[in-house]
């Protein structure tokens, strides 16, 4: 991987990871909002994702793959630029020039790995558990009740809000940076922007939405 | 005006270094940042202090020589503008303003404020220059018609004068605005192109073997350059070392 050892083909593996995680997310993100409109169609599209063999065993893989190879790399670069400057400034005045987001992409990035962990406790792992663990029987229906079961706990929504609104921040920046980083840079950069901002506010608001919907009308 | 200035003070290379307070009465606010430089480092020899070393050359914010991290930003708080160019109405009576060197790990500091830039030489000559026969025939430049845009876009990365501001600012010190606008000045024009691929490829590996950090497209560097190079041309650097790195 001649490509990984240069700065440059680092920041477009990054980049590349970036907007592969962004189509996840958006995947993501229209499955969840189905559990709004309709029980049944949730179930339906759940039972599929969970069960089709490509989905499972080419698609999770990749994924899991592709989430490892983002933050693993993102901490890399993290730690390779902050040695760049071995004696700090003892003033220096970062938000004169760049805003908050681009300069703590790491922080951001550590809360929503948090988050993730979190996750994989929450859903993931019982869904291991139970198709390939425990092996119990197929039940297509499951999957509405207990995504529902689990908002029912508000410290659990708190937390999901709060890792939501970093990955805005984290979007805010990285998703447009993404664009600057496979070299498009163009008179179309001022749309690009305004669609990636809308993205990432709409779509992380988005799973905050839907996470208190069912919290609200749980009972 | 009346100034507090901390400054940072280091002998040699090697030495610990540390800021120093120094006041500074009755300053013009038309003098430039370096001619109050000037009159601080009178100032000191007066008193028997050794005085302050920073750099400088032409004093018209065209050589790139002046550096200073000025309250926390290349070259001050002015935009557009070098170290030499700024002004101390810039700033008010009774202000306290910290002096200290550019710092990245590739620019070390020489002695308090100046910092060997050498580094950015290195860069160049891996591949900042286009190769031209000297046997007598040599084509006139202008002979060969280029575009408009092109040629415009090539004179504003051109414009850039090396002064490292890019890399003294940016929070992963690294010097991609400088290096790309190196890379485009030469890779929009033809006479620049017969040797793009190894140019792009040499000047982005010393670029990393001289220790700069990678971009994180903060753009922090565009606002403090003193010549308003532009992040378009990191992006074409981008494109430039993909499709040259896939040349092989
Ligand atoms: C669903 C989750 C995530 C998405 C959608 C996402 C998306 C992105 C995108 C699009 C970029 C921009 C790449 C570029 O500027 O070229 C980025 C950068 C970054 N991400 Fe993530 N990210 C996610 C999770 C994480 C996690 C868990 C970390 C862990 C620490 C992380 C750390 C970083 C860092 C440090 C950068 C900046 C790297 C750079 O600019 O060179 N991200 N992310
Ligand atoms: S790109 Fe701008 S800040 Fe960087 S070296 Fe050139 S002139 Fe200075
Ligand atoms: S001294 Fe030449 S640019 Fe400032």
């Amino acid at each position: 991987m001649t490509l990984t050892a240069s700065s440059i083909g680092r920041k477009v593996a990054m980049a590349l990871s970036g907007i592969f995680l962004v189509l996840f997310l958006t995947q993501h993100f229209s499955i969840n909002m189905l559990s709004v409109f309709s029980e049944s169609m949730f179930n339906q599209v759940s039972h599929f994702m969970g069960n089709n063999p490509i989905v499972q065993f080419v698609l999770q893989p990749i994924l899991i793959f592709g989430v490892l190879f983002h933050f693993i790399m993102g901490i890399v670069l993290e730690l390779k630029n902050s040695k760049s400057r071995t004696v700090k400034y003892a003033n220096y005045k970062g938000n004169a020039n760049a805003s908050w987001m681009s300069r703590n992409m790491i922080y951001s990035g550590i809360v929503i790995l948090s988050f993730l962990v979190l996750h994989f406790y929450d859903f993931w792992v019982p869904e291991m558990n139970y198709k390939y663990v425990e092996v119990l029987p197929l039940n297509p229906d499951r999957y509405f009740e207990e995504l529902v079961h689990k908002f029912e706990n508000p410290v659990r929504v708190g937390i999901y809000a709060l890792s939501f609104v970093f990955l805005c921040l984290h979007l805010l920046h990285g998703f447009a940076s993404s664009f600057q980083s496979v070299g498009i840079n163009n008179k179309y950069s001022k749309v690009i922007k305004s669609f990636t901002t809308a993205f990432a506010v709409v779509v992380p608001l988005g799973f905050v939405f839907i996470a208190l919907f069912h919290h609200l009308t749980a009972f | 005006m009346n100034l507090t200035l901390k400054v940072w003070r280091q002998a040699n290379p090697q030495a610990k270094g540390k800021m120093e307070t120094y006041n500074i009465k009755e300053v013009s606010p038309d003098m430039s940042f370096l001619e109050m430089m000037d009159v601080l480092n009178e100032q000191l020899m007066a008193q028997e202090i050794d005085p302050i070393a920073f750099d400088h050359d032409c004093r018209e914010g065209i050589c790139g020589m002046c550096s200073m991290f000025i309250n926390g930003e290349a070259h001050g708080p002015d935009r557009l503008v070098t170290t030499c160019q700024l002004h101390m109405r810039k700033f008010k009576d009774g202000d306290t303003i910290t002096i200290e060197p550019f710092r990245a790990k590739a620019f070390p500091v020489i002695k308090d404020l100046t910092v060997d830039r050498s580094s950015f030489d290195r860069v160049q000559q891996a591949g900042g220059f286009v190769s031209v026969n000297t046997s007598g025939n040599t084509q006139d430049a202008n002979a060969i018609p280029i575009d408009k845009h092109d040629a415009d876009k090539a004179f504003d990365a051109a414009t850039c004068i090396g002064c490292g501001a890019c890399v003294a600012t940016c929070k992963n010190a690294s010097a991609m605005l400088f290096v790309s606008a190196k890379v485009s000045q030469y890779a929009l024009l033809p006479q620049g192109k017969v040797e793009a691929t190894d140019r792009v490829l040499n000047m982005v590996k010393q670029m990393d073997e001289e220790g700069f950090g990678n971009c994180t497209n903060t753009g922090a560097c565009e606002v403090e350059c003193p010549k308003g190079i532009s992040l378009e041309n990191i992006a074409r650097m981008n494109r430039e070392y993909l499709s040259a790195s896939l040349k092989g």
